[in-house]
C-alpha cells in the first residue's frame, strides 16, 4: 500500500475508491482524461496501481493507459509536496523579469525548479502561461492566482502559504 | 437615499490575482458596518488590466469606476461616499462608458464581458444576448452559414481560414452524428481572451456554439478548455447548467426542433494541445499527437464524424453577427481581415489588457498609444505578436497593421492576438534560445523536424551564445529552421522558426558574442 502523505491528496490509495472512480466516468466518450484528474484529485497523483484498472475498464492495454499518462505534463507518479507553487515562465512574465525573481525564490528555498523542499513543504513547478500576461509577473499558489510579483510579494505569499 | 447599492467587482482570474476576492470581501464588511444594502455582482473583467481590481458602482447616471483598488482602500473609500457613487476619491476613474481607452474601442465579442453578471441569463437576454440563437432558428442551417460567409469571418486561433468554408464543409458531409469543438487550449503566452470571455460572458459561447450546431446539424458540443483556467472552467459549467435547465439547449434548443448539448472537458498542460488534431485525440482520451491531414477534422474529426473545431473567439463572434448580420461585421476591418479583433497587449507595457478594434490598427499604434509604451519606463526593443511561435517586431516594422495577410508578408503572425512587449534589458539570443526549448518541451514527438530539430537548435544556439563560431552555427540555425519550417507536421514545429529567425534577423547585435574562456577540465 503506497503511503501518502499530500493534504490535497488526503486519501490514501484505496482500490475499491479508485474502482468507483474510475465506473463514474468510464461511460464518457473519450472517457481517459476526465478518469484520470479524478483520480489525482482523489489521490495526489496517478497511482500505478490504477493503471490495469483503467486499462480493463476502457478496453485498453497498460501500456496505451501509460502513454496517456506520461504524455501530459499535469499527472503526477508521486504526490507533490504540501503546497504547490507553479511559476510561470513564459514570454510575458519573462518581459517582467520572472527569470530573476524566479532564481531568487529558489535559492532562498535551496531547491531546483520541479522540486519539493527537504522537509516536504512546498514543491515549485515551472508553469507556461496562466493567462495573466497584463498582471506579470503571474504565478499560482495552491490553485490561487497570483500576479504583479515583486521577490517580497512572492516571499510573503510562500510563507503565508506554508504557516497556514 | 438608501436603497440597494449594486457594486461590480470582477471574478476575473487576472483580477483575483491582484486581489480582487480581498476587495470584494472589504465591501461586504464596510457595508455591514455602514448599514448599507450592497448587491455585489461578481462581473468578468472589462480587460484594463493595470486598473485591476477595478470596481463599479452603479448610479442612477450609469456606471462609476474606481481603481486599482486594494483592500485597504475601502476604508476611504466609503468616507467619501463610495455607495453613492461620488467621484472626489483619487481611485475614482469617473463613468466607465467615459474611460477613454474602453471608449476608443469597438467591442463586438466581448461587447458584454465586465458589463454583465456572467451568472445571469436574464443580464444576458437583457444586454442582447440569444437575437443571434433566435434569428439563427429563423432563418436555417444555410442562410446562417451564408450570414458568416458574408462576415468574412475567419479563425481567430491563427491559422486564420474562412469560418463560413469549414462549417459549409461539415454542413454537406454526411453523417449520423456530428460535433462541434471550441478550441480553448489558449496556451500562447501574452493571450486570454478565451479566459476572459469564459469568465465574464460564458452565455456568449454557449449561443455561439449552438448557433454552429444548428447550421452544420451537429447536436454535440465539447469545448476543451487548458487546465490552467480553472475559473473559467467553473464559470462556463455554470453557465452551461443554467442555460439547459432554461432549454437554451439540450433536447430542443429554444423550443425549435433542434437539439444541442455541451460540456467542458479539460486539458492537462499539454501546450500541442492546442493544435486541432491533437486536441482531437486528446479528447478522445489519448495522447495529444498530431494527426496528418487530409483528412480533414470537418470530413473525419472528433470520433471519426465530422466536425466544426473552431478557436474560441470565432465562436463567441457568431451571435453578434447572426444577431447584427454578416454584412455589418464585414463593414469593419481591413483587407481580406473582416471584422473586428480581441487584441490582448500584455508583458512590459503601462496599460495592458484587451482592446477590440477593427484590423488595420499599426502595431506602432498598439504598443506605443494604447500601450502606453513599457512598464518600466526603458524604451520598447522588441515585441512578439502571436504567441511563442510568433515572430519579434522591432520597432523599424512597427508600421505593420494589425492584418493577417500583413503580418505574413513580414514573416510574422496575428496568432491568436496577443502583444508581447520587452524592454531594452531584453537578450534576443535567450529569447530564440527560449523558443526552441519550449517547443522542445512540448513537442508531441509525431515528426522528427520538430522533436529532434528543437533539441538540437537549443544546443545551436546554445554555442552561439557561448561565442563559439558564431557565423557558422548561425549558418546551421537557419538550415535547421528551413528544415523545420517546412518538414514539421504542424505548426509548433513549423512555426517555431519565426521567433528563432526574427530575433537573429532583426537583432543580429545579440547574436555576435565574444567567445567565452573555456572552462578547464
Amino acid at each position: 500500500m503506497t503511503s501518502v502523505s499530500n493534504p490535497h491528496a488526503s486519501v490514501l490509495w484505496n482500490e475499491g475508491r479508485a474502482a468507483t472512480i474510475i465506473a463514474e466516468h468510464a461511460g464518457m466518450p473519450g472517457a481517459t482524461l476526465p478518469i484520470l484528474h479524478a483520480l489525482q484529485e482523489e489521490f495526489g497523483c496517478v497511482p500505478e496501481a490504477a493503471k490495469p484498472m483503467i486499462a480493463a475498464a476502457l478496453n485498453l492495454s497498460r501500456a496505451e493507459v501509460h502513454g496517456v499518462v506520461s504524455f501530459y505534463h499535469d499527472f503526477r507518479s508521486a504526490p507533490a509536496g504540501r503546497h504547490v507553487l507553479k511559476l510561470c515562465r513564459a514570454e510575458a512574465c519573462q518581459s517582467m523579469g520572472c527569470g530573476r525573481l524566479h532564481e531568487g525564490a529558489l535559492d532562498k528555498l535551496g531547491i531546483a525548479m520541479g522540486e519539493t523542499t527537504a522537509d516536504g513543504q512546498l514543491t515549485v513547478e515551472a508553469i507556461y502561461c496562466l493567462g495573466l500576461c497584463a498582471t506579470a509577473p503571474s504565478a499560482l499558489i495552491d490553485g490561487r492566482p497570483v500576479g504583479r510579483l515583486t521577490p517580497e510579494r512572492l516571499d510573503g505569499i510562500v510563507r503565508e502559504a506554508i504557516l497556514s | 437615499m438608501t436603497g440597494t447599492v449594486r457594486i461590480f467587482v470582477p471574478k476575473d482570474m487576472a483580477a483575483i490575482a491582484v486581489g480582487a476576492d480581498e476587495v470584494a470581501g472589504a465591501i461586504i464588511g464596510a457595508a455591514v458596518k455602514a448599514g448599507r444594502d450592497v448587491k455585489l455582482v461578481r462581473n468578468g473583467s472589462r480587460g484594463l488590466f493595470w486598473l485591476e481590481p477595478m470596481i463599479e458602482v452603479e448610479t442612477a447616471e450609469g456606471r462609476v469606476a474606481y481603481g486599482p483598488v486594494a483592500a485597504e482602500d475601502i476604508e476611504s473609500l466609503v468616507a467619501s461616499g463610495l455607495f453613492d457613487g461620488d467621484r472626489s476619491h483619487r481611485l475614482c476613474l469617473g463613468p466607465t462608458e467615459d474611460i477613454a481607452w474602453l471608449k476608443s474601442q469597438t467591442r463586438l465579442t466581448f461587447g458584454r464581458c465586465g458589463v454583465v453578471d456572467p451568472a445571469s441569463l436574464d443580464d444576458y437576454r437583457a444586454h442582447g444576448g440569444l437575437e443571434g440563437l433566435k434569428r439563427a432558428i429563423e432563418i436555417g442551417p444555410a442562410e446562417v452559414i451564408a450570414e458568416v460567409t458574408t462576415s468574412g469571418l475567419r479563425g481567430r486561433g491563427g491559422a486564420g481560414f474562412p469560418t463560413g468554408i469549414k462549417w459549409k464543409t461539415v454542413a454537406d458531409a454526411k453523417a449520423e452524428q456530428k460535433y462541434i469543438v471550441c478550441n480553448a487550449d489558449e496556451g500562447d503566452s501574452g493571450t486570454f481572451a478565451d479566459r476572459m470571455l469564459m469568465e465574464g460572458d460564458p452565455f456568449c459561447l454557449i449561443e455561439g456554439m449552438a448557433i454552429a450546431g444548428i447550421a452544420v446539424g451537429a447536436t454535440m458540443g465539447y469545448v476543451y478548455c487548458r487546465s490552467e483556467y480553472p475559473h473559467a472552467i467553473a464559470a462556463t459549467n455554470e453557465a452551461i447548467a443554467v442555460a439547459r435547465r432554461a432549454g437554451v439547449i439540450g433536447a430542443s434548443v429554444l423550443g425549435s426542433p433542434h437539439a444541442f448539448d455541451m460540456e467542458v472537458r479539460v486539458g492537462a498542460g499539454a501546450y500541442v494541445c492546442g493544435e486541432e488534431t491533437a486536441l482531437l485525440e486528446s479528447l478522445e482520451g489519448k495522447r495529444g499527437m498530431v494527426r496528418p491531414k487530409p483528412p480533414l477534422p470537418a470530413h473525419k474529426g472528433l470520433f471519426g464524424k465530422p466536425t466544426v473545431i473552431n478557436n474560441l473567439i470565432s465562436l463567441a463572434t457568431v451571435p453578434v453577427i447572426l444577431a447584427r448580420g454578416g454584412a455589418f461585421y464585414r463593414d469593419f476591418g481591413m483587407g481580406r481581415s473582416r471584422g473586428t479583433m480581441p487584441i490582448q497587449l500584455a508583458g512590459n507595457l503601462k496599460h495592458g489588457g484587451l482592446y477590440e478594434t477593427a484590423f488595420g490598427i499599426t502595431l506602432g499604434a498598439l504598443v506605443d498609444e494604447i500601450g502606453g509604451g513599457t512598464a518600466s519606463g526603458r524604451p520598447v526593443r522588441a515585441v512578439q505578436v502571436g504567441g511563442p511561435l510568433g515572430a519579434y517586431f522591432p520597432r523599424a516594422l512597427f508600421d505593420t497593421p494589425f492584418d493577417y495577410e500583413a503580418f505574413a508578408a513580414r514573416d510574422g503572425l496575428v496568432g491568436h492576438g496577443g502583444v508581447v512587449v520587452f524592454d531594452d534589458s531584453v537578450d534576443m539570443a535567450h529569447q530564440a534560445r527560449f523558443a526552441f526549448e519550449f517547443c522542445a518541451l512540448e513537442s508531441c514527438g509525431k515528426c522528427t523536424p520538430c522533436r529532434i530539430g528543437s533539441t538540437r537548435g537549443v544546443e545551436v544556439i546554445d554555442r552561439v551564445i557561448a561565442g563559439t563560431a558564431p557565423t557558422s552555427n548561425l549558418t546551421l540555425v537557419a538550415d535547421l529552421c528551413e528544415t523545420m519550417k517546412f518538414g514539421s507536421l504542424c505548426a509548433l514545429g513549423g512555426f517555431t522558426p519565426y521567433p528563432v529567425m526574427s530575433a537573429i534577423r532583426h537583432f543580429p547585435e545579440d547574436f555576435d558574442r565574444p567567445a567565452l574562456p573555456a572552462a578547464a577540465e
